[in-house]
């Protein structure tokens, strides 16, 4: 440190340097950081509860036990989703990482390529609609239940315990929801031949948080 | 009050008219995305709010000191609720509506896109949507005063079960209003810290390195950081409230085989954290003051930037503090008397880097100066007191009196005003391409800093007598109503009263020099970060795109010897 206040080591004029992680990818992880750490408030809320029940019994007498079992279908549709979500990503990333040689192969190095539209291979859009297909199979799973249960009585205010299983469990169905909807625009983007890179690796991060953090609510709350 | 605000707003109106495309006039207030006219938006929507905010003290503190007096411009005398509903609000809108907005939110679009050197955000979009989510809380918050019942009067805290259950707060739209406000507050700030982070990362000039960054900038980042880290599970338990207030559900009210302590968790997790989101952007704003007007290096600037760390992950093991009277166990209570005396040890070492920084240098007592040395001394008496608050024994008998009142504004009042004037002084030529009235910003700051003392200290006193807090009128407690208990809030009440015309004298500086002010200079400071190699005010776009900075060094190079000039520009190759 002394050194470097006295004599100043002479620096050549800087390049811009490449970005570590793209602007989409980098805002939407610090996205999910938050909604780890809601997810973390209402899983260490979900224990805290459970750890005061009245003789410690878990769940509660008069209480309809969740369907371990069948959730276990849904489950399996999540995760299939998510590894098809990422076989798609994987795919367009180098159709796209293959074009765009294409075209620096074609023009001089010097001048940035033109704008053109973006490779859209079926099997890319085959495996995001499946994806986006496989989710939507899971909320429907979801609203399948519910309405089992609720007719089981177990609602918001019939114990603590329906209340959590409520309002965890539908907090992560409105993720869902609303990542299905993103997976939609995703593929109409695709079709459109105009999802970058960015814009489906992003797409997919929300994806990922949806389906990753779904196992731990799974067997947090329902075993 | 209101006319004020849009006096002010409309200055800002006529003020931007370089930002000349996009949509036009008002609109492009609603619309525009440069991260300047965002700042602006954040600052003055963050100054409207805190003089509500302040006349709400002026209101309390009148009952206090005269109990039954019929307020001079609030319509008659303050009822006991009415009383529990300033109280809250004032917390509430003090911390969320004035604090962060213009600490975290203003200064942060305004600084980093400027000081990092890049034309904008990296989400733009996403950061007028920002503005936009807070403009909408700021207006829940503003109706949940007026709402039948009236506002929430269950403390800022909003412990349940009185902040869950209306037949207890006899507010129940109030309160769900309150709780709506501050939740989407808080995504607003989610938004805003998610481009921050990004825009530092990703948009940095060419040749800008991690080191070279100025220090605001990263202490606005990790506050950022420790924002989105804290935020998720006072969501979860905001969520949960609301579920409690508007649906019946029981996760606070033991009776269902919920657990009030549980909130206290979950706020005070956020809550703790929350003090540094806003200490760390005002103490990075000192930094900067204080190296340009001691012309001198920051001493130990990578060890602020660990320092900051450190202060920021230690600050999530604290919350507990919070809750030594709340029924944990005292085996915990030792826990977190540990961690938080640690947590000062950090704080402590930033203090001395400023005092290491100062020594020697050329000192000009300019009027950022005076605020940026005023804070680090006011800070100081608030970190001393915390030290006796942070001990489990002394915050049994200290808990919830005055005592914590007075340390809570000694650390707040540094932070969030004198950290705010500090900034809008240093940067106003800047902003609005004018000088500031030296001579009537000095007026200001003594007559901010001395009532500010004289309202604060005798409520340590008052605390040590164990006068508590939320207590409408003492004349009730015959041990409390003492005369002089009694004289000692007359004595706060009025130089609070001073205190709060004194901050005419600041708008009347803003106004004047606003409109009448010597023409700044593009680095009227002397200083040698990259805000100040453009113009003041700088235009959309911040530099013309063939002129966007290149950097070759930190930002604290001030008297390199063999240098003719006493400081050196980032972006001067020699």
């Amino acid at each position: 440190m002394t050194a470097h206040t006295t004599i100043l080591p002479f620096r050549p004029r800087p390049e811009r340097r490449r970005k570590l992680v793209s602007n989409g990818v980098l805002g939407m992880l610090l996205f999910v950081f938050v909604e780890v750490m809601l997810f973390a408030g209402f899983i260490s809320a979900f224990v805290i509860i459970r750890s005061r029940a009245i003789g410690s019994v878990w769940p509660p007498p008069n209480q309809p036990r969740l369907p371990f079992e069948e959730t276990a279908v849904n489950t399996a549709a999540l995760i299939a989703s998510g590894v098809l979500l990422l076989i798609a990503q994987r795919m367009h990333l180098r159709a796209l990482a293959a074009a765009k040689a294409k075209l620096s192969r074609g023009s001089p190095a010097s001048q940035p390529p033109p704008p053109s539209p973006l490779p859209a291979s079926p099997g890319v859009a085959l495996l995001l609609a499946a994806a986006t297909l496989l989710g939507g199979t899971f909320v429907a799973l979801q609203g399948v239940e519910w309405v089992a249960l609720i007719r089981e009585g177990l609602t918001l205010t019939s114990s603590t315990y329906g209340a959590l299983f409520y309002t965890i469990i539908g907090a992560h169905a409105l993720h869902a929801v609303v990542a299905i909807g993103v997976l939609v625009w995703a593929v109409a983007q695709l079709l459109r031949e105009r999802l970058t890179g960015e814009a489906i690796s992003t797409v997919a991060l929300f994806w990922y948080f949806v389906v990753l953090v779904w196992p731990f609510l799974y067997i947090q709350v329902y075993l | 009050m209101s006319e004020l605000a849009v006096d002010l707003t409309h200055g800002d109106a006529h003020h931007d008219d370089h930002a000349d495309h996009g949509p036009q006039g008002w609109l492009k207030y609603l619309w525009s995305t440069d991260h300047k006219v965002i700042a602006m938006q954040y600052m003055f929507t963050g100054m409207f709010m805190a003089l509500i905010g302040g006349f709400m003290a002026y209101v309390f503190r009148m009952q206090l000191a005269f109990p039954g007096i019929e307020v001079p411009g609030y319509f008659g005398s303050v009822s006991p609720g009415e009383y529990n509903a300033l109280v809250t609000n004032h917390g509430t809108i003090m911390i969320f509506w004035v604090a962060m907005p213009v600490l975290l939110a203003a200064f942060g679009n305004y600084l980093i896109p400027l000081m990092v050197g890049a034309d904008d955000m990296v989400f733009p979009k996403i950061n007028r949507l920002s503005f936009q989510v807070f403009f909408v809380s700021t207006i829940v918050i503003l109706a949940s005063l007026v709402v039948e019942g009236g506002g929430f009067a269950g403390a800022w805290t909003a412990y349940p079960p009185l902040s869950a259950d209306s037949t207890y707060n006899l507010t129940p739209l109030g309160s769900t209003l309150w709780l709506i406000g501050v939740g989407l507050e808080f995504v607003a700030f989610l938004l805003g810290g998610i481009n921050f982070i990004t825009t530092l990362m990703n948009s940095r000039a060419p040749g800008m390195r991690a080191f070279d960054v100025p220090i605001v900038v990263w202490m606005i980042v990790v506050a950022s950081i420790l924002f989105m880290l804290s935020v998720g599970p006072l969501l979860a338990g905001a969520i949960m409230l609301l579920f409690d207030q508007t649906l019946g559900t029981g996760f606070f009210n033991p009776a269902t085989g919920g657990d009030p302590i549980l909130w206290q968790h979950l706020f005070w997790f956020f809550g703790h954290p929350e003090v540094y989101v806003v200490l760390l952007p005002a103490m990075g704003v000192v930094i900067e003051i204080i190296t340009t007007f001691a012309r001198k290096k920051l001493f130990a600037y990578r060890t602020v930037i660990f320092t900051i760390v450190a202060t920021g992950v230690l600050s999530f093991f604290v919350w507990a503090h919070h809750q030594f009277v709340a029924g944990i166990d005292p085996r915990m209570a030792n826990i977190f008397t540990v961690t938080t005396l640690l947590i000062s040890v950090p704080i402590a070492e930033l203090c001395f880097i400023y005092i290491a920084t100062l020594y020697r240098g050329s000192i000009t007592l300019s009027t950022p100066m005076l605020w940026g040395l005023a804070f680090v001394a006011e800070f100081l008496i608030g970190g001393v007191t915390g030290i006796f608050l942070g001990a489990a024994g002394a915050d049994i008998y200290f808990h919830d009196t005055y005592f914590v009142l007075a340390h809570f504004h000694y650390t707040f009042f540094p932070i969030a005003i004198i950290g705010t004037f500090a900034a809008f002084t240093y940067w106003f030529p800047k902003m609005f391409g004018k000088m500031m009235s030296e001579r009537l910003g000095k007026w200001h700051f003594w007559f901010t800093i001395i009532p500010f003392n004289v309202i604060f200290i005798p409520l340590f006193v008052l605390g040590m007598g164990g006068q508590h807090r939320r207590i409408y009128n003492y004349q009730h407690f015959p041990e409390l109503a003492g005369d002089g208990f009694q004289s000692m809030r007359i004595i706060a009440t009025v130089a609070l009263l001073v205190m709060l015309a004194a901050q005419f004298i600041f708008f009347y500086n803003c106004f004047r020099s606003w409109r009448a002010g010597a023409k700044a200079s593009k680095n009227p400071w002397k200083a040698n970060s990259l805000e100040w190699t453009t113009e003041s005010p700088p235009p959309h776009g911040n530099w013309r795109p063939d002129r966007m900075p290149v950097v070759y060094r930190g930002p604290y190079e001030y008297s390199v010897p063999g240098r003719e000039k006493d400081y050196w520009p980032q972006n001067e190759p020699k």
